[in-house]
């Protein structure tokens, strides 16, 4: 019953989308306002119903109702119920479903909270807003529908594919698409803009904690399913290029360049035109990374449930949304005026200089996602662009990026002095220069690649430092002083700093780890040890476990340092039942910020191991500097001056009112 | 020819069986000598899993990955450089093989881009640069008088 409830939500959700997306339209067409209004009650209407939908499979997998279709291929009754929950969106038309739900969800957000947009604006915004939703509500009803019965309906379901029965993949998703389905405000804001005809600072301050949200969602989607590849897949790889990674990182890029770029257009009223376009384009590649994921175009380490017969659907929305928001985007862009006027070398020429290298290596990303698939199109050849290529072209055009970071916070607007930050700067400089050249001399697998790496990442961080440092004034003024003025420091500027410095963080982890990490191969007996980094490690005894919904083979080790036990690590091989599917489950023992990653393989002879081993130094600095830059997103948020949707109402308007004196 | 479809056949009921993939090398694989074994990794890592879904020789536990993990190794003890090893191994599988494809004619686009886009997105902001510049001319003697008269009324 509540299944045919949630489907009838999903069924009245369309409708209210449909309302959303045409009675604000034609209300701010025709000024009349109570036509306007409607679309606040609708988005939160539609958000309630589809939350309720979402509700209703959510339910029906806690009871495990295998007379739902879905139900029955993705779950098992045997499975914990934290995997039950998590399974309603470890599949296809859940995850679409959660996809709808986050859209409905910041609609509605926009409706509760964006009391003070000019409310034509407003309206415009839900009416595209309305419009996404009312696309993905159809693709859900007419081609993934979630509550699909069967009948009769079966004794046991079919289990979730058990790489998912995890909890990274509990939160991955969901984050992940808080971030992905997120830019659509922005993208919801820029078509309103441009439907509106004006594009003016106050319009980029209303879109910057948006898509500042977005980011550091994204972020965190990423990095997790980053981590979760890390440690499920067994083999300890953290990043791999693979298309589904490259569809995440592609607005992670692109949203990156747009947050930056949006500065430059509310402080200084410039980079107007390129903004709007970055807010489509960002959105876009969302759009297309939800294509290439749920088109099954791609098959990949993570192209799970696909199905290719819905590929066409969502490459008509995506064809419709992004053709018709760049049409609207030509039609309109010439009539925006171009804003202030800097230096080349300033803190907008600076931001510049970031949005050319991010969009360069967006699109160098991109291309190198789609080509294989252009050319088995045209030419019906098969070629592969993998990781070699990836490493070959973004590290390249990202090195200057990093190097150039600490420099963009210390420039003044409109005309900055690039020997004056350099001096400033040289104590940063300095000691990351002392501190990498102490490591490559120290450690001595250290090249000097990892060296100049180790080097960079510390740049950044020390940077970052040194920026909040001189806006306190420290050095300069007495201790006392110079802590009161850090303290009274806007908040967006520690969100600067901690985001800066996050991406040091995690530079130097990557560095670290692909420039210094140990591995060892081997066959090994039980109390047999093997040497690795400045570890012991000793092979006890192998032995059965049964898990709730699998059984497994656990192998017991004990780690020594300097003949001292510091721990025992377990790592297994493990069997789900239902699907008869293996997996490995890697024994990890942090220590520090460095990691020992132990993954078994096969037996040989009798009682003889697959054995492999990693030292990974400084590997969890990688995610770590992901949490940092979240915590920067979440605190510049924070700032009064952003917080979401409040953009005081005086401020606001003195900026409207000091553009049109200009 | 029938062997090797089987081969292949097999490969990818074994890979689809084994989805949940683990590192492939094996210990019997490696090779005594450190340096070759160096230099074995590095090719493998450049050279697709033809059977798997987007991961080198060197993640896959795939049978077919396996052979090809020895065959590398093979040509390396036999003294081939890394170049011949590749040439080789494109020659007896095609390009697909090639993680990182050849620089040609069909993939000039693809190696193209960064140059391509870096190089027209520094012409467009240095164009606009230099228009901004032209635009912001100095004040004329009359502005500057102009000015002058404004700012002292301001006092």
């Amino acid at each position: 019953m509540s299944v045919e409830l949630g489907h009838f939500a999903l069924v009245l959700a369309l409708a209210l989308a449909l309302v959303q997306s045409f009675a604000p339209l034609v209300g701010a067409r025709l000024g009349h306002s109570a036509l306007m209004r409607m679309g606040e009650p609708a988005a939160i209407t539609v958000f309630g119903l589809t939350a309720a939908a979402f509700a209703a499979l959510t339910f029906a997998y806690v009871q495990s109702d295998f007379s739902v279709l879905n139900v029955w291929e993705n779950s098992h009754s045997a499975k914990p119920l934290l995997f039950k929950i998590t399974g309603t969106w470890g599949n296809h038309e859940g995850s679409m479903l959660l996809w709808v739900l986050i859209l409905a969800l910041f609609g509605a957000l926009v409706a509760a909270f964006g009391r003070n947009l000019p409310p034509t604006l407003r309206a415009n915004v839900l009416a595209v807003q309305g419009l996404i939703a009312t696309a993905f509500l159809l693709f859900i009803l007419l081609t993934s529908n979630p509550f699909t019965r069967l009948v009769p309906p079966p004794i046991e379901g079919r289990d979730l594919n058990p790489i998912l029965q995890d909890i990274g993949l509990a939160i991955h998703p969901p984050l992940l698409y808080l971030g992905y389905v997120g830019f659509s405000i922005s993208f919801s804001f820029a078509v309103a803009a441009l439907i509106d005809g004006r594009v003016d600072a106050a319009w980029a301050r209303w879109v910057r904690p948006w898509t500042l949200a977005a980011w550091a969602f994204l972020t965190g989607g990423i990095a997790m399913g980053s981590y979760w590849a890390y440690y499920e897949l067994g083999w300890g790889g953290f990043w791999f290029w693979d298309p589904v990674e490259n569809a995440s990182f592609l607005p992670w890029l692109s949203g990156t360049a747009l947050l930056h770029s949006a500065i430059v257009m509310e402080k200084r009223s410039a980079l107007k035109i390129w903004t709007v376009l970055l807010a489509i384009l960002t959105f876009s590649l969302s759009l297309l990374g939800t294509f290439l994921v749920r088109s099954g175009v791609l098959t990949s380490v993570h192209a799970f449930a696909t199905d290719p017969s819905r590929g066409v659907f969502i490459l008509a929305i995506l064809v419709f949304f992004i053709g018709g928001a760049l049409a609207l985007f030509a039609l309109r862009a010439a009539a925006l005026t171009p804003g202030g006027l800097f230096h080349p070398i300033s803190r907008e020429g600076a931001l510049v200089l970031n949005n050319l290298l991010l969009t360069t290596a967006a699109a160098t990303v991109l291309v190198g996602t789609l080509y294989p698939l252009l050319v088995e199109a045209l030419t019906g050849e098969k070629i592969s662009v993998g990781a070699p290529f990836f490493n070959l072209t973004f590290i390249p055009l990202f090195l200057p990026l990093l190097a150039a970071v600490p420099f963009g916070p210390l420039l003044a607007w409109k005309r900055g002095d690039l020997l004056a930050a350099t001096q400033r700067l040289q104590v940063a400089f300095a000691l990351s220069a002392i501190c990498s050249l102490a490591g490559y001399l120290l450690i001595d697998r250290a090249s000097a690649l990892s060296a100049i790496g180790m080097a960079l990442g510390l740049w950044l961080v020390l940077g970052a430092v040194t920026d909040l440092a001189l806006k306190a004034g420290i050095g300069k003024v007495a201790p006392r002083m110079a802590l009161r003025r850090l303290v009274g420091l806007p908040l967006s500027m520690f969100g600067t700093a901690l985001a800066h410095a996050g991406l040091g963080l995690t530079v130097l982890g990557i560095v670290c780890v692909t420039t210094l990490e140990v591995e060892r191969i081997l066959v090994m007996r039980p109390g047999e040890t093997v040497e690795i980094a400045d570890y012991h490690l000793r092979f006890d005894n192998m032995g059965p476990f049964t898990g709730p919904n699998y059984t497994e083979d656990r192998a017991a080790f004990t780690l020594f340092s300097g003949g001292v036990v510091r721990g025992e690590i377990i790592s297994s091989k493990r069997l789900y039942t239902a699907r008869g599917m293996p997996t490995t489950e890697a024994g990890i023992r942090t220590i520090g910020l460095s990691q020992l990653y132990v993954s078994i393989g096969d037996n040989v002879s009798d009682d003889g191991l697959v054995v492999r081993v990693w030292w990974k130094p400084m590997v969890t600095l990688i995610w770590l500097g992901a949490v940092v830059m979240m915590v920067g997103g979440a605190v510049s948020l924070m700032d009064r001056r952003l917080r979401v949707g409040v953009p005081a109402p005086r401020r606001a308007a003195t900026a409207t009112a000091g553009k049109s004196a200009r | 020819m029938r062997e090797r479809l089987l081969s292949l056949l097999v490969a990818l009921v074994l890979s689809l069986a084994a989805a949940a993939p683990a590192v492939a090398v094996q210990p019997d694989e490696i090779l005594a000598d450190p340096e070759l074994e160096t230099r074995a990794r590095e090719l493998s890592s450049q050279l697709r899993c033809m059977v798997c879904q987007n991961q080198s020789i060197d993640d896959s536990e795939a049978e077919l990955a396996r052979d090809l993990r020895l065959l590398v190794r093979d040509r390396i003890e036999a003294g081939d450089t890394d170049q011949e090893v590749i040439d080789y191994v494109v020659s007896r599988y095609g390009e697909f093989v090639l993680l990182k494809p050849q620089l040609s004619a069909r993939n000039a686009l693809l190696w193209a881009t960064p140059l391509l886009l870096l190089l027209c997105g520094g012409l467009l902001a240095f164009m606009a640069f230099r228009r901004h510049a032209h635009a912001a001319t100095p004040l004329s003697v009359e502005e500057e008088a102009v000015l002058e008269k404004i700012l002292k009324e301001g006092d």
